[in-house]
């Protein structure tokens, strides 16, 4: 079996004039939690509802699991489980009937108590869907992408709107899917999402990725890139980068040192996946069209890493 | 990343045990189960099980109240809420229940899962003709025993009437639900159709003495030719092969409607 669930190259989508996706290429390994990350509208939800078989590509390459997605193969849909971003639920089905109608749609479906289980629905399992909460009903939308017993799960904003305690939860049904081993395309545009879930995020803007990486390593030259954060002496917040943080912090002590001040609120860190992301589309807002390379999709600062 | 919070929880779980190899459902059986569901789901949504069934009876009760003893009438009543009842429970509920389904995104939760399409619309047609056939049902029994207008004189060609009202409503339900653009208009576009051509097409009251000029758009509609065979079989007793014109003009309105519901299909939501 190939060890590649997701294999992506040079996908366009245009409607009319507009084109939402222009180019992206990525691969997501089996097992891997795949984030993919970027502001609204950025072509996130239009590049996973190809890959999905909801939506025909303009142009490019695009397999999952050994598949075309594009004519919709009913052996993929019994593979791939989805979580779409609205709730559509039966709202007059219990958990347990609703789960076990859609269980009853594919060939070798996961038990419904141990997807009731899976998603922390235990104790729910007769109540109608129209009684759940709000994050109850998402669970459930998410028990209905899993009661197929999908290789590879696509989780469109799965934790939008939720509060933070219904986020930690789903955080850690998402968790103990990559830990049965289920592959996870993830969007968001939570950073901490991304950061707290993902193995590899991309970030996209504009329809195109503008990053790809480990969540720690992205951008700024992956792992070396360090920060540091300093308040001077007038007050002012200070700021370096640095691939050589022990030289820089030499200096900067030593010059403290002699001048007799301090300094106030050191910190040595590396860039968050926040700031990068920041930085990024930030940049690509600034020069939306420096990027008129004919090399496809993982071009940036932070193709690099490992 | 703290992964050691979901070891616990992954271990709960176990491996997903895989069942032995089950084989691929054919394509009538998942469309058997998503009509049992439909029905299931029907019976617990009381409003609609109220206006589906309690409607036909309403009217029914208040014309036999209104036309008490005049047995012309009453026949005329008879095969006229029978076809209303064809039209509510196949267009209009199809043309409703699409438009929400479509803006829910249940359909295209339905259209990711291995059910194929044809299955899950076929439950879902299944369900309208149910509906159909219990409401004609209903004024059967109400024409037998309350009106004094006895069983239907022919139940072949009633099943037939009602075979090609359903195909024929039920498709266009569908294609109209291609016109109505979010759920909060869809009452206003249904009713917009539905009212004028139950007042047209002569459910309440006999067209013999209408204007011209509505009794000619009465004859265009499927609807007046579904209650003119309904009054053949239930009340009349005209035999089928003297009602070829209702059929032609029913089965014409059928094929427009059957190309349109499948051009125009949407899984999506258009916001």
């Amino acid at each position: 079996m190939s060890t590649v669930a997701i294999e992506v190259e040079d996908l366009h989508k245009s409607y009319g004039e507009n084109e939402a996706v222009r180019g992206i290429s990525f691969k997501v390994e089996r097992g891997e939690v795949f984030g993919l990350l970027g502001p609204n509208g950025a072509g996130k939800t239009t590049t996973v509802e190809i890959l999905e078989g909801y939506r025909n590509r303009t142009a490019g390459k695009a397999e999952v699991l050994g598949m075309d997605p594009g004519g919709r193969p009913r052996p993929l849909r019994e593979r791939v489980g989805i979580v779409l971003q609205s709730s559509a639920l039966y709202r007059n089905l219990t958990v347990r009937e609703a789960l076990s109608h859609f269980g009853s749609l594919y060939s070798h479906p996961r038990d419904t108590d141990e997807t009731i289980a899976l998603v922390g629905l235990e104790g729910k399992e007769d109540a109608r869907s129209r009684t759940l909460s709000g994050g109850q009903q998402r669970r459930l939308d998410l028990a209905l992408a899993l009661i197929g017993d999908p290789e590879l799960v696509f989780l469109d904003e799965p934790t939008t709107g939720f509060d933070p305690q219904a986020r930690r939860a789903a955080w850690e049904t998402i968790r103990s899917l990559r830990s049965l081993g289920t592959t996870v395309v993830l969007t968001t545009h939570y950073l901490d999402e991304a950061q707290a879930l993902a193995d590899r995020v991309a970030i996209i803007k504009d329809g195109r990725i503008v990053a790809e990486g480990k969540p720690g390593e992205i951008g700024g030259g992956g792992a070396h890139r360090v920060r540091v954060t300093w308040t001077a002496a007038d007050g002012t917040p200070q700021e370096r980068e640095t691939d050589d943080p022990t030289r820089l912090l030499h200096e900067l002590t030593s010059a403290a040192i002699a001048e007799g001040g301090r300094l106030e609120n050191l910190r040595v860190g590396r860039p968050s996946l926040e700031d990068v992301y920041l930085d990024l589309t930030a940049e690509a807002e600034a020069a939306p069209e420096t990027d008129a390379s004919p090399s496809g999709g993982r071009r940036g600062r932070g193709g690099r890493h490992g | 990343m703290a992964d050691g919070s979901a070891a616990p929880r992954a271990e709960a779980a176990g491996t997903p045990a895989r069942k032995p190899a089950g084989e691929a459902r054919t394509p009538l059986s998942l469309a058997w189960r998503q009509y049992r569901l439909e029905r299931k789901m029907f019976w617990r949504n009381p409003s609609a099980a109220f206006f589906n069934f309690m409607l036909p009876l309403l009217l029914l009760g208040l014309f036999g109240a209104l036309f008490r003893g005049d047995q012309a009438n009453l026949e005329v009543i008879v095969p006229g809420i029978a076809g209303m009842g064809v039209m509510a429970s196949t267009f209009s509920a199809l043309a409703f229940n699409l438009t929400f389904l479509r803006e829910q995104g249940v359909l295209k939760r339905m259209r990711g899962t291995p059910m194929p399409s044809s299955s899950y619309l076929a439950g879902l047609l299944g369900n309208a003709v149910a509906n159909a056939t219990l409401q004609i049902a209903i004024v059967v029994l109400v024409a037998r025993f309350a009106f004094g207008v006895g069983w239907p004189k022919d139940w072949l060609e009633l099943a037939v009437f009602l075979g090609f009202g359903v195909a024929t409503f039920g498709a266009l339900g569908v294609a109209f639900s291609h016109v109505i653009p979010n759920f909060d208009s869809a009452p206003a576009y249904v009713n917009a159709v539905f009212l004028p051509v139950l007042f047209i097409s002569g459910v309440f009251y006999d067209t013999q003495g209408s204007p011209e000029i509505l009794n000619t758009i009465a004859q265009i509609l499927p609807l007046t030719h579904l209650i003119d065979g309904l009054s053949a079989a239930m009340v009349k007793g005209d035999p089928l092969s003297t009602q070829w014109s209702a059929l032609a003009v029913l089965g014409a309105w059928g094929l427009f409607g059957i190309f349109f519901a499948v051009r125009g299909f949407e899984w999506d939501d258009r916001a």
